[in-house]
């Protein structure tokens, strides 16, 4: 029988994947899906406990968080882009002019 | 939902969510992802939760990843290069630390959560129905959380415009 823990373990698991992303990658791009994959990670947790509560708030709560992660995906691309006319690359470690 | 159904899923977005971090070419990192976010909407509809499911595929695969698309395709850089300039000091060494992090988050999150010991879902079909509702997400959406909404527009409203602002030519 699948239980609540079933799916709170795989969405402990989908969000470990998305920070190991984070940590491994050197592709603005593909830091961005890590992220994507972590919100999705958090996704899951909310519709499965709202149906274990029967409340339909765990639903609501995704659609915002779907909205936000449109939004961030926007504008990070946009940034995405905006960087790559400067460098012409995609690697972190060439944006480091900030760095002191 | 069938045990089986869940375990095709889970393995489907699992190995699908590796590739995509195990991946050098942020085209075929894409692809996985979609791949990733069907799987997830099989879940929901298991969980009873459609609307969901379809939201999933319309918004995630059909527009995030779309636009995720359009830019590896726009800026035609396939592969994850070296930067040129400074590199830090010994990647090797980061990446095992990276990999640590993730595992020691992952084996933290596991006993934190089988700790909590076995919960079945309520198998009330009343409560059932009511999740599943569509109309009851409509009601609750535009009437107790009609505020939040309305702010989800302006930040679209707002994301939409930085998105064209940041990416002209000449700002």
């Amino acid at each position: 029988m699948i239980t609540l823990n079933h799916y709170l373990l795989l969405s402990a698991l989908l969000f470990s994947i998305g920070t190991a992303g984070i940590f491994l990658r050197r592709n603005l791009i593909t830091l961005l899906l890590s992220v994507e994959i972590m919100l999705n990670a958090v996704n899951l947790t909310f519709v499965a406990l709202g149906r274990f509560n029967g409340s339909v708030e765990g639903q609501i709560i995704t659609f915002f968080v779907m909205t936000v992660a449109a939004a961030e995906a926007t504008v990070g691309l946009a940034i995405v882009i905006a960087l790559f006319r400067h460098r012409e690359t995609l690697s972190p470690d060439a944006f480091t002019s900030l760095k002191w | 939902m069938a045990p089986w159904l869940f375990y095709l899923f889970a393995v489907i977005s699992v190995v699908s969510s590796l590739g995509v971090v195990g991946q050098r070419n942020p085209m075929y990192s894409v692809l996985l992802l979609i791949g990733s976010f069907i799987s997830l909407a099989g879940l929901y509809v298991g969980l009873d939760s459609p609307f969901v499911a379809v939201t999933q595929i319309v918004v995630y695969t059909g527009a995030i990843m779309v636009l995720f698309l359009f830019v590896v395709m726009l800026l035609n850089a396939p592969r994850e290069d070296v930067a040129p300039g400074p590199r830090l000091p010994i990647p090797g060494a980061i990446k095992a630390y990276g990999v640590a992090l993730a595992v020691a988050m992952a084996a933290m999150l596991v006993w934190a959560l089988s700790r909590l010991g076995a919960v079945p879902f309520v198998d009330d079909p009343q409560a059932a129905a009511r999740v599943a509702s569509v109309r009851d997400i409509g009601v609750m959406l535009f009437r107790d959380h009609a505020f939040a909404f309305e702010v989800t527009s302006i930040l679209i409203l707002v994301a939409m415009v930085g998105a064209v602002v940041l990416a002209k030519k000449t700002v």
